[in-house]
């Protein structure tokens, strides 16, 4: 518990940190100004989120090799903060992207990608709330994480190929980052990944407590 | 090989059951014509915007149609308590799901073909001089679509809901079945046409990603 705690504090210092680092350390950008911080927090979520369903796709095969239900724990603990954090890119993209770009949404390779990846996942987490067995539950799921995941290069693939061949906005350009930025941008990184970390610990204890609960439940009919 | 011997009997039982009840094939058909023809009231159905919208809304059609033919590939076997005999049945489970998706692929091959015609009269587009290239094309996107499908639909016969479950989890799945699919049949139906390897290279590696997942991890779908 303490060490929880402890730990708890930490990213939330770090989260402070790098708040702070975003908006008064790093320059303001020249031709976007100040909204383009909003940088800071868009672009690490979405590898966070990249990270988390890695995660996530290690419990599913965790989960078929050994069908231990922590590995399934792992998987839709890794899964639902996967969406949380590909949900924020989703909202901070637009908010970006109407001053930078003058509309809210853009069809571009990136942004769909992210767009169907945040739908499977999305369709990974309702399937699991509509089979009742919880061994079943586990192994299906864990199946539809794994062809999931090795939908997403072809996902990544086909819509980079088809949009490349359409006009485009200019998301990134090779001009490479301030240096103070690009160090920010890696502090926002580990923040988050750490904020990641503490999520999915905190919903793969959440799932043990349910196990235990019904287990007990369990017992408690049997006598 | 027990593997192609067994495939092929289940094949063949596949078969006869829709020769039997020609169930999927015409509702099938029905389907996407309906489709077809409600699509032509969006949009002018001349030739130059048949060209540029068609293959995106006939793909559309197959995709919807597919979500519903693939629906009751497993659930008839649970509802007929036939699985545990087709499991006890074979030496590799991955026989069953073999004889289901080359099933399925004939069905959603046969339909396409079908209303393709249906499709290039009424649009006004000329199929005749590059069908064995839309073929292909619609061979490999069929072959994509019932893989997934077919694994798919043993999830979804497990679980409730499973009339909306399906078509929710198999429509994001096929994104990367969906555009390369479109553009290469949108290629062949242009005034030059040409068959676009890239795109079906995508489709390729769909079909064959899938094909050796459900091979790797297949059989663990049905366990009872």
């Amino acid at each position: 518990m303490a060490k929880t705690g402890i730990y708890t504090f930490i990213v939330c210092l770090l989260i402070g940190v790098t708040a702070y680092a975003s908006f008064y350390v790093a320059p303001t950008e020249s031709t976007m100004g100040l909204v383009q911080r909003i940088f800071y927090l868009h672009a690490p979520s979405g590898m966070t989120s990249l990270a988390a369903f890695l995660v996530s796709f290690i419990g599913s095969v965790g989960y078929i090799l050994t069908r231990k239900p922590r590995w399934d724990w792992l998987a839709v603990s890794a899964a639902e903060v996967g969406v949380a954090f590909c949900t924020v890119v989703l909202l901070t993209g637009p908010i970006w992207a109407h001053p930078a770009w003058g509309v809210w949404w853009a069809w571009d390779a990136r942004l769909t990608s992210t767009l169907v990846l945040w739908l499977l996942y999305v369709a990974f987490l309702i399937l699991r709330t509509m089979i009742e067995d919880a061994d079943r539950r586990a192994l299906v799921s864990a199946f539809f994480g794994v062809f999931t995941f090795l939908d997403v290069p072809l996902v990544y693939g086909s819509i980079w190929w088809w949009r490349t061949q359409h006009p485009q906005p200019v998301v990134f350009t090779s001009a490479g980052l301030d240096p103070t930025m690009r160090k920010v941008f890696y502090l926002s990184w580990l923040s988050l990944t750490c904020l990641m970390a503490l999520l999915i610990r905190q919903r793969y204890e959440l799932e043990q407590s349910r196990e235990e609960l019904r287990t007990l439940e369990q017992e408690l009919e049997a006598h | 090989m027990p593997l192609l011997s067994n495939t092929a009997v289940l094949l063949r039982k596949e078969l006869q059951s829709e020769y039997r009840s020609h169930e999927l094939l015409t509702t099938a058909s029905v389907f996407i014509l309906i489709v077809i023809v409600l699509f032509s009231f969006t949009f002018d159905p001349t030739s130059a915007e048949s060209r540029q919208f068609g293959p995106g809304l006939l793909w559309l059609a197959f995709l919807f149609s597919a979500s519903l033919m693939l629906q009751p590939c497993f659930l008839k076997e649970r509802t007929n308590d036939t699985l545990s005999a087709l499991r006890l049945a074979v030496s590799d489970p991955f026989a069953i799901f073999l004889a289901k998706l080359c099933a399925n692929t004939i069905f959603l091959l046969v339909t396409e073909l079908l209303l393709l015609f249906v499709f290039a009269v009424f649009y006004n587009v000329a199929v005749l001089s590059v069908f064995p290239k839309l073929a292909l094309v619609f061979f490999l996107g069929s072959l994509g679509i019932a893989t997934t499908g077919t694994a798919l639909s043993a999830i979804s016969s497990q679980a409730r809901m499973r009339e909306v479950l399906l078509p929710l989890l198999l429509m994001p799945l096929l994104v990367p079945v969906l555009i390369p699919s479109t553009e290469a049949t949108k290629a062949l139906l242009e005034a030059e046409p040409t068959l676009r390897w890239d795109w079906l290279g995508i489709l390729i590696a769909f079909d064959v990603v899938f094909l050796t997942a459900l091979w790797l991890f297949g059989e663990y779908l049905l366990e009872e």
